[in-house]
């Protein structure tokens, strides 16, 4: 009996040593998690996550504190490949922080704006054209499609738009499943309903 | 007018999966006719009851996971595998082992893994693994070859024994019964005797490989070079199977002929030129890579001549398969062929 | 005799290259209207220097080149331009794209000619390609990559120039006719083309069920005493593909991801051959190609086609019925495109035109609409010239799984469609494998956007901090000026700048913070705006130009 503690107590000793050790010897320098995972973020900067931005967000998931589904911009994509990375089982995104949507762009109407600068304070990314009295216009190719620059409009000349579809960004669609599939599964690969 | 926009290519083969299992079927059909002539109706009967009863498991099936009777049902997989089932049950077996053998194999080994394309394993063989450990008697009462060169035993005959346990003529039991060639063997060998020994008095063991066996494996592998020149199955399964079993048989026989049986025993007798030919090809539980197919083969090939050997079963066919199978997908990924243009030595 | 070698895999396929043989070949009406897409090649669009009313040339140079790897357009035909706007091209989107679309005026108008070549041999290299650049040359065997860039080795030794005479798809006969027709002037195609490329070797693969364009070739090699191979190459698809092609011929693999130059080899088509024939010794421009018109016609055939003719015209000529049309692919049936209209015009890389139609008995044996699932049966893996394990692909494909799948190396996958043509579960591999390989490139471009997004997000948040920090140090400046400041004049002068600001701050506010208190002249522009806005959406939803 006594020798059995003894051995157990003297295991348990050199195993702790050895982790201790192990813990010293192979300590991860810095703190890459955040950025592997703001490297998974879609940098919208739109914020609906609740934090100012992907990087602040990428540093909440990091120290545990924000889940990783509160981001709709990356929609699902995003989830499962924070949980793979974080060893989490993926999970639904978070119903208050917005739906799910295809990728939009802004739009100015600029027979309409009036050249308030407002958007282009709003616009995380810089990626609004424009000074004071002066009409404004978006580099379509830098809009992230936050719709931040939509609510501060005095004159609701913004919309968000679907991309612009050419032959360089059309995609071949995914062949459509059996019909034996569709019934069983009750979903077919829903195609984003693009601009031609 | 508005017109179709499939991606290419435009045209295919015409190659379908029920035209692959038809041709398979077809190649058994030389093997079955000469295993009539020797054992009796038992086994067109047991086909009879066997596809039949695949048929109806797999109606059921599908139609319990809603997917449609169609393409699946004429699909002619479900129909191979109630075949070689009944291949590999005793002819005159009674009916409740074979319905249950391939309810067994369909509903269990093919549909609780996600039916056609997606079993791990060859549901044939889990069916007759099922059938071998739970009713080890029923399945080794084989006929003895050359009874029906004694007695007549019809057709209506047959259906009395395997559907009422009529035996005709008053018989016992036992005396419809005797072992197969591989089981006498074995058992035999158990008592201390030498090869040749066990061979020169009995008729059960032929001229080769053991009376009407031996003539069934022939027809087996004429069905199975057929399947090879169509292109149905790729050679290396067939060859890798029969080239170990051969080559490790061949070496003990070499080294102790009295106690090791011959190479040639060995790849006719039982269910070897079946298993290379017809089963371990089943394509979706057999290694797909050139050469993952041909370690898959020689795995199998080692593992039934270990278990014939110095295991307690006398054919190990089935356990071969299903082992084999479980390492198949392990076997592929390390067996990825080199790519073109990647160079040679990494991938 | 030169040592064959084999690739692996690959599919024998019913030719059907009898029917559009029998007749020679000749010119194709001259439609009355022609569509010329700006970007008829790999690369950036050509940029149009013509205007909408324009009288055109035949041969006249409609659209430069912008950039290096562009090809320029010269318009196919004498007309007017009548418009330079989107129309349908020949792509698999079925969208449109910038075309310069020219109504002919029947005269076949030659523009003057520019250049006389006497001898191409006197040329530099340089010269040589400035003159296949300017004809507009592309790659005509159907990727239509710039020649004159191909032909450029950038002072990479070249080793063998090969020339892809194989035609291996089915139906395809245009080289085919080309090379019996004009074998002399492919080979002295070539031989400039050597010329430009100081090519140590010139070999020309035909497939060995074209005895007739072999022995034409033979006997031109002959007749001009060139040092050119000419090699007869096994009938197995694909090997008119110029990884496959390079194998048989030298026993050398293309590395992955690389090109042919790579292990000094360039790969042409003979129809690039014979137009850089004609740009060089007759100077005209690529205006016009072979082009096979096969499947539910009257009269398959090949016809010599101007760039630009929509296909329902020459489908018409050919005795086919524009109104039955069921299925029409651009290519090969193998590795052809669907057209979604046959209003689509001809291009620099069209070789054939397969027409189906419900009409004719269906000619082209298709996979079954209804795919079962994959047995894993590996006769696609067997078929594969690539050597790839198409099962295990499709499976990535399907569970989206786009890591994986380029382990299995996707990205060597050259579509050729031997996997799907034996496939017994007759599964659409190859739209799986586009599918992934788009979604794949769609990924990357998202992800150098979001990388662009993250870098410039940073950039603001600095400077945003950088105008925080320079605005306090401005306010520090003033106040310790003010606090500091000893003399009442100069606080006077503070309080009098101060004054104005204020004052004009009053007057206009320029920089509204938010729209509560707004100047009555914004108010005014709002409401204005507001107005207008309302007019709009209550007549039309709110649009962009497309």
């Amino acid at each position: 009996m006594l020798s059995a503690l003894l051995a157990l107590g003297v295991l348990g000793i050199l195993f702790g040593l050895l982790l201790g050790y192990a813990a010293v010897r192979y300590k991860v320098e810095g703190d890459p998690l955040v950025e592997k995972i703001d490297a998974i973020l879609p940098q919208t900067q739109c914020g609906q996550c609740g934090y100012p931005g992907c990087r602040p967000y990428a540093t909440a998931i990091a120290n545990d504190e924000a889940d990783i589904n509160r981001c709709p911009p990356g929609g699902e994509t995003v989830i499962v490949s924070l949980a793979d990375l974080l060893g989490r089982d993926p999970k639904p995104l978070d119903e208050e922080c917005g739906e799910e949507k295809p990728k939009m762009v802004a739009y100015i109407h600029e027979e309409i704006c009036i050249g308030c600068t407002l958007c282009i304070q709003a616009c995380p990314v810089d990626s609004i054209l424009g000074a004071a009295k002066q009409m404004h216009t978006i580099i379509e190719s830098e809009c992230t499609g936050c719709e931040l620059c939509v609510a501060p409009c005095p004159v609701d000349c913004i919309d968000m738009v679907p991309v612009r579809q050419s032959l360089d960004t059309w995609k071949w669609p995914a062949p459509p499943p059996p019909p034996y599939e569709q019934a069983a599964d009750g979903s077919s690969n829903p195609q984003p309903a693009g601009a031609h | 007018m508005t017109l179709q926009t499939p991606p290419s290519p435009h045209i295919h083969s015409g190659i379908h999966v029920s035209s692959l299992m038809l041709r398979v079927i077809a190649a058994l059909i030389p093997a079955i006719i000469c295993y009539t002539w020797f054992f009796g109706w038992g086994l067109i009967i047991n086909s009879a009851i066997a596809m039949l009863t695949a048929l109806a498991s797999e109606a059921l099936m599908l139609k319990l996971r809603k997917r449609p009777l169609k393409p699946f049902l004429g699909d002619g997989s479900a129909v191979l595998s109630a075949l070689l089932l009944a291949l590999c049950i005793p002819p005159l077996a009674p009916w409740w082992i074979t319905v249950l053998g391939v309810a067994f194999a369909l509903i269990v080994g093919k549909h609780l893994y996600g039916g056609l394309g997606y079993n791990p394993f060859n549901p044939a063989m889990v069916g007759y693994v099922m059938l071998l450990i739970s009713f080890p008697l029923e399945m080794t009462r084989w006929m003895p070859p050359f009874i029906l060169e004694q007695l007549e035993i019809g057709f209506i005959d047959t259906l009395g024994v395997i559907f009422f346990n009529h035996l005709p003529y008053g018989l016992s039991i036992d005396a419809l019964s005797s072992a197969t060639p591989l089981d006498a063997m074995k058992t035999d060998l158990g008592q201390n005797n030498t090869v040749s020994e066990i061979t020169a008095n009995n008729a059960l063991f032929g001229d080769f490989a053991g009376t009407g066996w031996e003539w069934v494996g022939t027809w087996l592998l004429l069905g199975g070079m057929y399947l090879i020149y169509k292109r149905v199955i790729s050679w290396q399964i067939p060859l890798a199977v029969i080239g170990s079993l051969f080559v490790i048989s061949a070496f003990f026989f070499l080294m102790d002929p009295d106690t090791y049986p011959s190479p040639l025993f060995h790849i006719f007798g039982g269910a070897t030129i079946l298993a290379a030919f017809f089963i371990a090809t089943d394509p979706v539980s057999a290694s797909t890579t050139p050469k993952g197919r041909i370690l898959y083969g020689i795995g199998i090939g080692i593992i039934i001549y270990v278990i014939r050997a110095w295991g307690s079963y006398p054919d190990a066919v089935a356990f071969a398969v299903l082992l084999m199978n479980m390492a198949a997908p392990t076997i592929d990924y390390y067996t990825q062929p080199r790519v073109y243009g990647h160079a040679r030595g990494k991938d | 005799m030169r040592r064959l070698f084999q690739f692996k895999g690959g599919v024998v396929l019913k030719e059907h290259k009898k029917d559009a043989t029998a007749l020679p070949v000749q010119p194709a009406r001259l439609p009355p209207r022609l569509i010329l897409p700006l970007k008829q090649h790999i690369g950036n669009p050509a940029e149009p220097v013509v205007a909408e009313g324009d009288k055109v040339l035949k041969g006249q140079l409609i659209a430069r080149a912008g950039d290096a790897i562009c090809a320029p357009l010269h318009a196919s035909s004498s007309g007017t331009v009548i418009a330079i706007t989107d129309q349908p091209v020949p792509h698999a989107s079925g969208m449109s794209a910038p075309c310069i679309v020219i109504d002919t005026d029947g005269e076949e108008r030659w523009r003057p000619r520019e250049h006389h070549v006497d001898n191409f041999a006197e040329l530099s290299a340089q010269e040589l390609r400035g003159i296949i650049h300017d004809a507009g040359i592309v790659g005509l065997g159907g990727a239509g990559f710039p020649a004159a860039v191909k032909l450029d080795p950038g002072g990479r030794p070249v080793d063998t120039l090969i020339l892809n005479g194989a035609e291996c798809e089915p139906y395809i006969t245009c080289d085919e006719m080309l090379l019996r027709e004009h074998a002399l002037e492919v080979l002295n195609g070539l031989l400039m083309m050597r010329h430009a490329l100081h090519a140590k070797r010139c070999v020309i693969g035909i497939e060995n069920n074209k005895p007739k364009a072999f022995r034409a070739l033979c006997e031109a090699v002959r007749h001009s005493d060139a040092d050119v191979e000419v090699v007869e190459v096994p009938t197995i698809y694909p090997a008119g593909s110029e990884k496959q092609l390079i194998q048989v011929l030298t026993g050398k693999e293309v590395p992955s991801g690389g090109l042919p130059l790579d292990i000094g080899i360039v790969c042409h088509n003979v129809g690039t051959a014979y137009a850089v024939y004609r740009a060089v010794e007759l100077d005209q421009p690529l205006i016009s190609r072979y082009v096979t018109i096969a499947g539910s016609v009257a009269h398959a055939r090949n016809l010599e086609v101007l760039i630009g003719t929509p296909l329902g015209d020459l489908i018409e000529e050919c005795g086919g019925n524009r109104d039955t049309l069921h299925r029409l692919i651009v290519g090969g049936p193998m590795m052809g495109t669907a057209m979604h209209s046959d209003v689509v015009p001809v291009v620099k890389g069209t070789n054939c035109v397969l027409v189906e139609s419900t009409s004719h008995d269906v000619p082209l044996p298709s996979r079954d609409a209804y795919a079962m699932p994959c047995i894993r049966c590996g006769n696609c893996a067997d078929a594969c010239p690539a050597n790839l394990l198409p099962q295990q692909m499709y499976w990535y494909a399907r569970a989206r799984d786009f890591d994986k799948i380029q382990d299995y190396n996707l990205f060597d996958c050259i579509e050729c469609g031997c996997c799907d043509y034996v496939c017994p579960s007759q599964i659409p591999l190859v739209g799986y494998y586009r599918y992934a390989k788009s979604e794949i490139w769609n990924q990357e471009a998202e992800k150098r956007q979001a990388d662009l997004a993250r870098e410039r997000h940073q950039f603001r948040d600095f400077r945003l901090e950088r105008e925080k920090k320079e605005r306090a140090e401005r306010h520090k400046k003033k106040r310790s000026a003010v606090t500091q400041g000893g003399s009442d004049d100069k606080k006077a002068a503070i309080q009098a700048a101060m004054e104005r600001v204020r004052a004009k701050k009053s007057e206009q506010d320029s920089t509204p913070k938010n729209t509560d208190n707004l100047t009555p002249a914004q108010q005014k522009a709002i409401n204005d705006a507001d107005q207008r806005r309302e007019e709009k959406t209550a007549t039309s939803p709110p649009d962009r130009p497309q």
